[in-house]
């Protein structure tokens, strides 16, 4: 079984190497990146290509390790003891599975998706070595080892706000999203917006680079900023002189996908300005 | 052979542990790659290299590691599988090469001589037109212009895989490099780690729930620790002067800091800190603050960074009188030693390269006088003095 990318994911070397390497070896994949480089859709795709079942379990600020393995809900065990409730004398009734679980136990090899990791505590990648290294646990209501059937993929995506510990990370593989070149740009629009001119890629690629090489962006536009921008202009029909004309160059047109932060804006514009009067 | 590889890339200072050298080696044992440079260069780093801040470092460790393979004369000598040199031969032969090696007999036969001619030859060889080496037309060596030519060892012009790690495109994600626009935010999270070293304690509702659930209906209280930033910064700036080069780097490190603590407390100085600073730069001259007056007002646990150059005559340092701008009655080394003496934790961030200290005799005194806790304004030398900043006394 091997990733080769999808119809609708264009999967590099390199990534497709610590895929197969993550689903080989039976390693957890650690994937990072700038913002917008496909990070969550690799999991998406990959479990797509493979024909697997994918578990997803996204992060938050609040979510802890071992909601991920079950929850044991005792206020309601507690209410219904009241009640008087039979439900009561079982107290598997009251534990509630977590996504861990949920991979663990499937009958098939599944793809379990750990977005964000590193918005969760500090703490929250150490909580989870046990159980990603061994693909096991112990529940303690049950007196009981949930142990993987089938060792899941697990990938896990970190946007890089908090570090990871060095225990954890020695545990997972670890592949590095750089962002795509013009080549895999152009492959990558194609797939996204197919019925578009080829003059208004190159047009539009030459703008978006030059985008990203403004110095001091809070935000560079991403691979996601940039389909977006180019479904806008396909879909304004803006006249694709606009793109090249002297006057759009400075600012593009509806900049306003490409940037997200007002400050970004203000000073491509202030930039702009500059070029125009010492012009 | 792969133990070098290892030991390579650990001697860049690359953590790598046995862990991940057994996965590497497993990898290779389940056939991951094959006799392909390129794709071993991809699953080596995926297997090896945790973080991307040592991609720069690992690219560059497989490159030494890499040429000492390509360098080696034994490599003429190890017995290469034919169906890799075949796979070799096919990628970077064209139609009409592969025509004309036909011509020639065959790739099995143009194989075969190579093999023959490798044992016949003993020693290295450049040009002629038979022997194995550069620069000639035999049909095998490097650099060579007969055109169905096999390449041994040296650089290739296409498809080689040392042009992936020779570009070192993830130079600028390696830590020891100076702050720039990209890497603030990556130090920015260092600097957060400090915030959730709170000890005090709040009440945790729904803990107690939980808990007194379970205890069948018998209250039992829980406790939980604070979120709340405990950590309290005081940060003195170096400003004008020899600072100016590194204005913006100092600027992304205070816009930094203050968006991740509330509290934060800052103060200007210029080249040394006397018997007052200031807050605001444009009213530098009436509102000073007596340094005494910081001492008094906040407690021993604050931490404080100061940020500086310290570069400056000596005198300015050591001498009372010495400030440039004004009198002071007692020298710059006092101040600081007061300071440092003071808090607990004291830290200095110096922008300078860390390979010029030395040659300022100022940045040594001034790294004596704060005991040794000079770092670099990088991010490696932020997350050391966060490190250090951070420890419980």
């Amino acid at each position: 079984m091997k990733f080769q990318g999808t119809k609708q994911y264009v999967a590099t070397e390199d990534l497709k190497i610590a895929v197969n390497a993550a689903l080989t070896l039976e390693k957890p994949l650690l994937v990072k990146g700038e913002p917008g480089t496909g990070k969550t859709m690799l999991a998406v795709e990959v479990a797509k290509a493979l024909g697997m079942r994918l578990v997803e379990w996204h992060v938050k600020s609040t979510t802890k390790a071992s909601q991920g393995l079950y929850e044991y809900d005792a206020v309601s065990r507690l209410r219904d003891s009241q009640l008087g409730n039979e439900k009561v004398s079982d107290i598997a009734n009251y534990i509630k599975k977590g996504k861990l679980w949920d991979a663990f136990t499937a009958d098939e090899r599944v793809v379990l998706l750990v977005d964000e990791i590193d918005k969760a505590d500090i703490e929250f990648p150490n909580d989870l070595l046990q159980e990603l290294d061994r693909m096991e646990f112990y529940c303690y209501e049950l007196d009981q080892t949930i142990k993987a059937k089938h060792r899941p993929l697990v990938i896990i995506t970190s946007n890089n706000e908090k570090d990871l510990p060095d225990a954890f990370l020695r545990r997972c593989f670890f592949h590095f999203i750089t962002f795509p070149d013009r080549d895999v740009l152009e492959k990558i629009i194609n797939i996204h917006i197919p019925k578009i001119k080829k003059k208004l890629i190159k047009d539009s690629l030459d703008t978006f680079f030059e985008v990203r090489k403004v110095p001091g962006l809070k935000k560079k536009p991403s691979t996601s900023e940039l389909v977006d921008w180019l479904k806008l202009l396909v879909s304004d029909d803006l006249a694709q002189e606009i793109l090249t004309s002297k006057q759009s160059n400075l600012v593009p047109p509806l900049y306003g996908a490409l940037l997200k932060n007002e400050q970004d804006v203000e000073l491509l514009q202030r930039l702009a300005f500059m070029a125009k009067r010492d012009s | 052979m792969l133990v070098n590889l290892f030991n390579t890339v650990k001697s860049y200072g690359v953590p790598v542990t046995l862990r991940e050298f057994l996965d590497l080696l497993n990898g290779l044992d389940q056939k991951l790659v094959f006799a392909d440079w390129n794709k071993f260069y991809f699953l080596a780093r995926t297997l090896l290299v945790k973080d991307e801040k040592y991609f720069d470092k690992f690219d560059r460790a497989f490159d030494i590691y890499f040429r000492g393979i390509k360098s080696m004369d034994d490599i003429l000598k190890m017995l290469i599988p034919d169906d890799w040199v075949r796979q070799k031969f096919e990628k970077e032969l064209s139609k009409e090469d592969l025509e004309k090696i036909n011509s020639l007999g065959g790739l099995d036969k143009l194989l075969e001589e190579f093999k023959k001619r490798l044992e016949e030859q003993e020693k290295a060889h450049h040009g002629g037109n038979k022997w194995i080496g550069t620069a000639g037309t035999s049909p095998f060596g490097n650099a060579g212009q007969h055109p169905n030519g096999m390449r041994v060892g040296g650089k290739s012009n296409k498809g080689m895989a040392a042009k992936v790690w020779e570009e070192r495109q993830f130079q600028n994600l390696d830590d020891s490099l100076q702050l720039g626009t990209r890497n603030i935010k990556i130090a920015l999270r260092k600097l957060r780690k400090m915030t959730r070293t709170s000890d005090r304690w709040e009440f945790n509702l729904d803990g107690t729930i939980k808990s007194t659930a379970k205890n069948a209906g018998y209250l039992e209280i829980e406790y939980l620790r604070e979120k709340l930033n405990d950590i309290n910064l005081i940060v003195f700036f170096d400003v004008g002067g020899s600072m100016d080069p590194f204005v913006k780097v100092c600027e992304e490190l205070f816009s930094a800091a203050k968006s991740e603590f509330k509290n934060l407390e800052y103060y200007y100085f210029h080249n040394c800190i006397y018997e007052s600073v200031w807050k605001d730069n444009f009213r530098r001259n009436e509102n000073r603050i007596p340094t005494q007056s910081i001492l008094s007002k906040f407690s021993k646990n604050h931490k404080i960074l100061i940020v500086g150059d310290a570069s400056m005559a000596p005198y300015e340092l050591t001498n009372s009188g010495g400030s440039i701008e004004h009198w002071n009655d007692e020298s710059g080394e006092k101040w600081l030693k007061k300071i440092q003496s003071y808090f607990y934790k004291t830290a200095w961030l110096n922008p300078v390269h860390q390979d010029h200290w030395d040659y300022t005799s100022t940045i040594r005194m001034v790294s004596g006088l704060m005991d040794q806790k000079m770092f670099p304004l990088t991010i490696g030398g932020i997350s050391e003095a966060v490190g250090f900043l951070s420890k419980r006394n």
